[in-house]
């Protein structure tokens, strides 16, 4: 085999290669859309996370803005400390309102949140002050059985 | 002529417990061609992986054009040994290659010369094997002498001051025989270098070579030229030369009694 | 006691060995710059481990990807989720089936190859002969061959992965008749660059480095008659194989744990 139709061989095998690996990362994995650009951090307190996860999605009106990068246990106050980054492009009043949330009924968990009214938007690093804990299913139904039980407690008295 | 190109001095060597080389001293004149002779399996080859620092020796010295081998780095290794040619026993050729690219590797290895020089170069060394035509051919295409011829151009390619040949007249066909035999004496005259043979074939040997070495149980047990071999009394060197089947190489490997172990001990 | 003593012996052997390829691997590193300074000796063992292994790949990553398809999607299916195929097929061969089938593959096909030649130029003492040339047979002939590999093997998984997932979309979306949308937008929006192909393409890197350093210590670290030749292929594809597996686990339990 000459060294041309050798090189032409190899040439062929690595740009298809390469051209496997850019389908992997922009059709597969999406990089270039979803993908969150000059993100800034902000962190949430939580009295329960519920089965929220590092790497969960951030989103608003049901579109990805950012990630949960890390989730800690704040031995201050006693509660789960979220920390996560949210795209560059987008800003958050103050007052906006911080949910954990489930896709479907028992699909995964994100982080939901509710832009305020107010004009001043979060920088960089800020804390949100108004969050509600995750839906625990068993409390749920436990809630739902007791009220039930209240409820007809008083029949049989009569 | 005063200072020997090669002078092995008192050289021992063991693979692991089993020695090899006991005590050889031996050494290689300017010039000259040297055949080491003996049987199989007495550590021929060895001895020319010593000169050529592939191995170190145990004991001893081995000095090629005053320096000592075992003492070499391995960057001056490397440049002695481009300075010596070793033909292996069947070639060694790069079987993935054409017999041109064969020759020209250690050009290209080791030099910087432009494409046309290293062809021209290749060529002459082909020429001088008589195997230019075969230049485009691959190396499983050739006879064994071809391959052998081959070998020896792309060992000569350099212009070595010291070349080596392991066995080089084993598997081939008298005519073939002649014709490497001739090449070596040619090649080293042409040259200005100096040979060294490892061979049991005495016949081809005697009549090309300048010295011959004798070596049995890893000692030189005789030499000489040519004629003082072909006239020899000692036994050794007699039953090697002539070729007789029992002397003071015995037939039989070392065992006990042959009557006892057929009787299984008993007698 | 005779077992003890077995397995001592076998532990001994285990640790040469391993202090033997960690010798070499270092070896190999000094003695690269040929395998860069002269581009040509790199580029033929591309072709020899990379572009020969080309077919093998694709038609073994396109049947792969073809029953993660109906595997797939017969599973899904019970649970009313059909849609997410995409997801299941590209996160399957993303992480796990890409990197190591294709390295298996790769064992097998390349990694023996390298193996038969460097133990045959052993036998025929090329290499011997070479080192008499004052050329060192492991910048020359080790070092482009072990690169050779460990360039080839992320490219032939990412063309494995790839041609898997074109399986799973011609089940899903051709023959079964999921939507092409909700396949690829399901797919996309559940892996992640840096998570999951990311860490597909680093582990298909190190199986690269461990089956290549196997294949060339093999075929140099022979012994030079036929049968040796012939036992160091085996060797060459079991412990590949081996290696392959063990470090997929323990990347496996670094990479994608605590999600």
């Amino acid at each position: 085999m000459s060294r041309t139709t050798l090189d032409l061989w190899v040439g062929i095998f690595v740009a298809m290669g390469i051209a496997a690996l850019l389908f992997l990362a922009l059709k597969v994995g999406s990089i270039s859309g979803s993908e969150i650009r000059s993100p800034y951090t902000l962190t949430a307190h939580f009295d329960n996370i519920g089965g929220l996860k590092a790497r969960a999605p951030v989103k608003s009106s049901g579109v990805l803005v950012g990630r949960v990068e890390q989730i800690r246990y704040d031995n201050e106050r006693f509660q789960a400390e979220v920390v996560f980054t949210v795209d560059g492009r987008y800003k958050f009043p103050v007052d906006t309102f911080a949910n954990i949330l489930t896709s479907g009924l028992l699909g995964e968990q994100y982080l939901g949140l509710e832009p305020g009214g107010e004009e001043k938007t979060l920088a960089p690093g800020e804390t949100i002050k108004k969050t509600q804990s995750a839906v625990v299913l068993e409390k749920l139904i436990s809630q739902f059985m007791f009220d039930k039980a209240a409820e007809g407690e008083p029949a049989p008295a009569k | 002529m005063s200072d020997p190109l090669v002078r092995l001095e008192n050289v021992r060597f063991a693979y692991g417990e089993r020695t090899i080389l006991r005590d050889i001293s031996l050494s290689i004149p300017r010039g000259k061609v040297v055949a080491i002779m003996g049987g199989s399996g007495c550590g021929k080859t060895t001895l020319l992986r010593l000169i050529g620092g592939q191995e170190k020796a145990v004991g001893g010295q081995v000095r090629v054009d005053g320096q000592d081998v075992a003492t070499l780095g391995r960057d001056a290794l490397y440049a002695m040994r481009r300075r010596m040619g070793m033909l292996f026993q069947f070639g060694a050729l790069f079987t993935d290659m054409t017999v041109f690219d064969n020759v020209a590797f250690p050009l290209r290895e080791h030099t910087e010369l432009p494409a046309e020089l290293i062809n021209d170069l290749v060529l002459m060394k082909l020429h001088a094997v008589g195997l230019r035509g075969a230049a485009r051919l691959m190396p499983g295409e050739l006879s064994g002498g071809m391959a052998r011829r081959v070998a020896l151009a792309r060992t000569i390619a350099l212009d070595p001051m010291l070349l080596m040949y392991d066995e080089p007249f084993t598997g081939l066909d008298p005519i073939s025989l002649g014709v490497i035999g001739q090449l070596i004496r040619r090649l080293n005259d042409a040259l200005g270098a100096s040979s060294v043979i490892v061979t049991h074939d005495i016949q081809e040997s005697l009549q090309i070579v300048d010295y011959i070495y004798f070596i049995s149980e890893g000692r030189v047990v005789a030499e000489g030229t040519p004629d003082e071999i072909r006239h020899t009394t000692d036994p050794f060197v007699h039953q090697f030369v002539h070729a007789e089947v029992d002397g003071p190489v015995p037939f039989h490997y070392p065992s006990d009694d042959y009557a006892a172990a057929l009787t299984g001990g008993k007698a | 006691m005779g077992g003890l003593r077995k397995l001592g012996s076998v532990a001994i052997e285990v640790v040469w060995q391993l202090g033997f390829i960690a010798r070499f691997f270092w070896l190999i590193l000094v003695y690269s710059g040929q395998s860069f300074t002269r581009l040509n000796l790199t580029i033929r063992e591309l072709y020899f481990s990379g572009v020969l292994s080309l077919l093998i790949i694709l038609v073994s990553g396109l049947f792969v990807g073809l029953v993660l398809g109906l595997q797939g999607y017969e599973i899904l299916q019970r649970y009313g989720s059909s849609d997410s195929m995409g997801t299941m097929v590209a996160l399957s061969l993303l992480r796990e089936l890409g990197p190591v089938v294709a390295g298996l593959l790769f064992a097998s096909r390349a990694g023996s190859a390298v193996t038969a030649e460097i133990g045959l130029m052993k036998v025929t003492e090329q290499l011997k002969a070479m080192d008499m040339m004052a050329v060192s047979p492991i910048a020359r002939v080790v070092a482009p061959r072990f690169w050779g590999g460990v360039i080839s093997m992320p490219l032939l998984a990412a063309m494995f992965s790839t041609m898997g997932i074109f399986g799973g979309w011609l089940i899903g979306v051709v023959f079964i008749g999921i939507d092409d949308g909700a396949f690829w937008s399901q797919m996309q929006a559940a892996v992640d660059f840096r998570y999951d192909v990311l860490n597909g393409v680093i582990k298909s890197c190190a199986f690269g480095v461990a089956v290549s350093l196997i294949a060339v210590f093999q075929g140099y670290d022979c012994v030079p008659t036929a049968e040796g030749v012939s036992r160091a292929i085996t060797r060459t594809v079991v412990s590949s194989a081996l290696a392959i597996l063990a470090l997929d686990f323990v990347m496996t339990s670094f990479m994608f744990r605590g999600l």
